[in-house]
């Protein structure tokens, strides 16, 4: 009966944040998103509350996660790849629109400053202006500006705040219409051109005008100031007959581009081969060294006849204690040309350029990620170390076999049955080791005879952050197939590896 | 014991709405009760760095009680704020204010994100850069707070004299590590592989031309490339010579340059008023100087200037405008941030007030002949390179500084072709 009533008051509680949540999201206009949490939440009623479907009790809190945090997020990247969204593809059609309209409005110089107060009548929502020389006059969007009787007029020192026949809005209202105000233009005249009034803080305006017009049935905007028609032919952006671009544009889905971007343009395509080949290098010779590193300490420190065991075993857990971003960080001072402790100290002074030459920053870069990620090797190597029986090596040494033939026939094997899989996401993980290349080296030194940033020490991973946030442009679009790129290759490669070690458990 | 499934669910259901109601509690008291606060309710969304936020508390509580609208403060770490901004603000869930850079204007207007502030006869009230700086293809963009600039800083124990020229300043500099006073000549803060355009950029002014054209109301102009002019190319040079001779060193990091100063091992480092409290901690006898012209014209320094925008998707425009020129443009703000952070009030009244910090005037007095670093979209294309290229000058692996100078040009003009 307890569990009963707790289970109830969770499932409550559950529904009570999924009713707040619609009740936002309807508030917002957010149907869509109102609708999956009210399907989700009906779901995992019915899945709590009816009987049976026990597997379905245990999984469902994992898969909704699953989708939340995996699922969506994949299909939402994938969505991104087929886009041109970066600098300059922002938003929305509509919102470029008035972007562009809004960027291309300015105050008329010279003119004057206006004393306003917003009215409302049937015509809708209009301004009451008070100009400098103290003619008070009314208009809205459709009617413009006026001037009216005096007599009809409440003036409150040099501003007009009352008028017949109108309603003046209060505080509390302007801030409820705010969107709706800031956006009201009030022309001077009935020819555009004249300008027209606009407040920013309900109390004043200015006159401006605006030198872009959209035409929504020819879809084209057009600069009055010139002549210029800028016509949108499909790029997400209006382009005028002599190729001018106008700044801001608007994101549409462009199918392919971004995955054939390597493939046009050559040189970046060879830039990008050098670093899937780096990447790889990087991973594979970073998690073969640590591994062996680990592995030769714990076997080290597995000896019976090693004396302060535990001493040492703290000593090489140390650099794991240690937060990535920091150790980076301490070996990039220490790796200093000038100043660095490796040349001044240790080496006396010498002069190596550890992190400013091609190879030599690979080749730095590897030493720190193996100092990093040893410990790791040698816990696991000596948990599964431990987990081998003594009796396999007694039998073993009763057999004959020599101290080299018992490790490499006996213990590798069986070691690796169980380090395996930790290889393989060892090396997921290193392969997108964003951390560290990022703190010591930004993907430097740069690699010369290629457009876009790209160095020598980039791996795919920060390769995708420069592409996405640095540099010329951010192109999100690029960097989403680039990343993809890089799922396809982590997932085919730990596929094939999972596979291979299928075997080797049968093999035992 | 067996419950029907559908008592169940009529239980969690009403449950369900009760804490749901609870919930809702949250929700303001009705309008129309007597207070002495005006009428308002309005609410203001602000992005601000946790340094700027905490100067301007005294300000938003001022404001939130003189117009009665609720201010969410969001802290944020200044320079995410350009990217949060713009991935951010379409959903219409973004901020109404932000603080930034101006060099971030043209960005931010490409990509629609921001909207024009009219400052009317308040543009006068201002230091003419700052408002030169907020604006962009002819309108304003920002209300400006602060201004901040590089300049020599000068450790008066090893360099009691401010240097004429530039061979002055290298003549002093080389005799204090000759005599063993010092160990570095000067001090300028870059990385090994990037180097860092924006400080070395008042040596590079003083040889030359800008980055880009100047067009005749003072806005840069996209179209006309300048870095590869005659003089910039002459500063390639220089920069071989200077990087040959170890006045300039690729590894001096900022880090370093900062840290070495402070424990006296230089008489000079180009640096801005963000290192001066660590100098001032290390006990440094320090004065601020113009940097002498190395190129025979003026070594004037980027300027730099920070103010608040107003998103374009902004969901209380009228209240985020009345915040921004009728408060953030106030002497109070305005002082209240340079006292957080050192770095020059924009509005001229607390400019001038804050000239009595010898600092401040030190700064103020380079900044002035300064020019605000561009701020059209068209400036992110030069950076990598720009700086990629100059480390490789001062590291002495480009055999022809010239050579590479024009081809980073070329290639920057291509860039921006294209």
């Amino acid at each position: 009966m307890k569990v009963l009533a707790l289970k109830l008051v969770l499932l409550a509680l559950v529904d009570a944040v999924a009713v707040f949540a619609m009740s936002v999201m309807l508030l917002q206009d957010d149907y869509v998103l109102a609708g999956v949490v009210l399907v989700v939440t009906l779901l995992v009623n019915w899945v709590y509350l009816s009987p049976g479907l026990l597997p379905a009790k245990y999984l469902t809190p994992g898969l909704i996660f699953l989708a939340v945090f995996q699922v969506f997020v994949i299909v939402y990247t994938l969505y991104i790849a087929f886009t041109n969204y970066g600098d300059g593809h922002n938003s929305t059609k509509d919102d470029a629109i008035s972007a562009i309209v809004g960027q291309n409005t300015q105050r008329v110089e010279g003119s004057p400053v206006y004393q306003v107060q917003v009215v409302e009548s049937l015509a809708g929502l209009g301004l009451l202006a008070t100009s400098p020389e103290g003619d008070v006059l009314v208009g809205t969007a459709e009617q413009p500006l006026e001037e009216v009787a005096e007599g009809d007029v409440t003036m409150d020192g040099p501003r007009a705040t009352a008028v017949a026949g109108w309603t003046s809005l209060g505080m509390q209202d302007i801030l409820q219409r705010q969107q709706e105000i800031a956006a009201l233009q009030v022309p001077l005249s009935d020819d555009l051109a004249d300008g027209f009034l606009r407040t920013t803080n309900a109390s004043q305006a200015f006159v401006f005008e605006s030198t872009f017009v959209y035409d929504e049935a020819a879809d084209t905007m057009t600069d009055s100031a010139s002549g210029i028609v800028y016509r949108d032919l499909g790029n997400g952006q209006f382009e005028s007959g002599d190729g001018q671009v106008l700044g801001t544009g608007w994101q549409i889905v462009v199918g392919f581009e971004n995955f054939l971007y390597p493939f046009e343009n050559p040189r970046y395509g060879g830039a990008l081969v050098s670093v899937l080949l780096w990447t790889f290098a990087f991973a594979i010779i970073s998690v073969g060294l640590s591994f062996f590193l680990g592995l030769f300490l714990a076997i080290a420190l597995n000896d019976p006849r090693m004396k302060s065991k535990f001493a040492y075993r703290v000593l090489s857990i140390l650099p794991y204690a240690f937060p990535s971003f920091l150790g980076a960080l301490v070996w990039l001072g220490l790796m200093n040309t000038e100043f660095g402790f490796i040349n001044n100290v240790l080496l006396g002074g010498a002069d190596i350029p550890w992190l400013t030459d091609p190879w030599l920053a690979k080749v730095s870069t590897i030493i720190v990620n193996v100092w990093l990620g040893f410990p790791y090797m040698f816990l696991i190597c000596l948990g599964a170390l431990q987990s081998i029986p003594e009796e396999l090596t007694e039998a073993a040494s009763v057999d004959g076999a020599t101290g080299w033939q018992v490790f490499s026939g006996i213990k590798l094997p069986l070691l690796f049955v169980s380090t395996a899989p930790l290889l393989i996401s060892s090396f997921a993980f290193n392969f997108n080791n964003f951390n560290i290349i990022y703190m010591l080296t930004r993907g430097g030194p740069r690699m010369a005879g290629v457009e876009e940033n790209v160095g020598h020490t980039d791996l795919l991973i920060t390769l995708v952050y420069k592409t996405a946030f640095e540099g010329v442009g951010r192109d999100y679009g690029l960097a989403s197939a680039l990343s993809i790129l890089i799922f396809i290759i982590v997932a085919t490669v730990s596929t094939i590896a999972f596979r291979r070690t299928k075997a080797l458990e049968e093999l035992n | 014991m067996k419950h029907s499934s559908l008592v169940k669910a009529a239980g969690v259901g009403a449950l369900a709405l009760t804490l749901a109601a609870c919930s809702g509690g949250g929700t303001p008291a009705p309008e129309g009760t007597e207070s002495a606060a005006p009428q308002g309710g309005g609410e203001l969304i602000v992005w601000m760095d946790e340094n700027r936020a905490s100067a301007l508390e005294g300000v938003v509580a001022t404001f939130e009680e003189e117009t009665g609208t609720t201010v969410e403060v969001i802290i944020k770490d200044f320079n995410t704020i350009r990217d949060d901004l713009t991935t951010q603000a379409p959903s219409g869930d973004g901020p109404d204010v932000v603080v930034g850079a101006h060099d971030w204007i043209g960005k931010l207007v490409q990509n629609g994100v921001i909207q024009q502030v009219e400052l009317g006869d308040l543009a006068s009230d201002f230091e003419e850069v700052a408002v030169s700086a907020m604006t962009y293809d002819g309108s304003v963009y920002g209300v400006p707070v602060s201004i901040e600039n590089i300049a020599l800083v000068r450790n008066t124990a090893l360099a009691p004299e401010a240097p004429a020229t530039w061979d002055d300043l290298v003549a002093t500099g080389q005799a204090a590590v000759a005599s063993g006073q010092a160990e570095h000549p000067l001090l300028v803060g870059i990385d090994p592989n990037n180097a860092d355009p924006y400080h070395l950029y008042p040596l590079q002014a003083s040889f030359g031309g800008p980055v880009f054209g100047i067009n005749e109301d003072g806005s840069y102009n996209p179209d006309d490339l300048q870095l590869g002019n005659e003089g910039n190319v002459q500063f390639a040079q220089a920069l071989a010579q200077w990087g040959a001779e170890g006045i300039i060193n690729l590894n001096i990091s900022q880090d370093i340059a900062k840290e070495q100063f402070a424990s006296g091992t230089s008489p000079y480092t180009i640096t801005g008023p963000w290192n001066l409290a660590d100098f001032q901690e290390a006990g440094i006898e320090y004065a601020i100087d113009p940097i002498p012209s190395a190129g025979g014209q003026p070594a004037t320094p980027f300027v730099g200037v920070q103010g608040f925008f107003i998103s374009q998707y902004a969901n209380n425009p009228i209240v985020a405008s009345q915040f921004l020129t009728e408060y953030i443009a106030g002497e109070e703000a305005q002082t209240a941030i340079f006292e957080s952070g050192q770095r020059a009030p924009a509005l001229t009244a607390a400019f001038e007030a804050a000239q009595s910090n010898e600092d401040v005037a030190g700064f103020g007095a380079v900044g002035a002949a300064g020019v605000p670093m561009p701020n059209i979209p068209e400036m992110d294309a030069l950076w990598t390179d720009w700086g990629t290229t100059e480390a490789q000058i001062i590291g002495g692996q480009a055999a022809d500084p010239a050579a590479a100078w024009t081809a980073m040009a070329k290639k920057i003009q291509g860039t921006l072709g294209g």
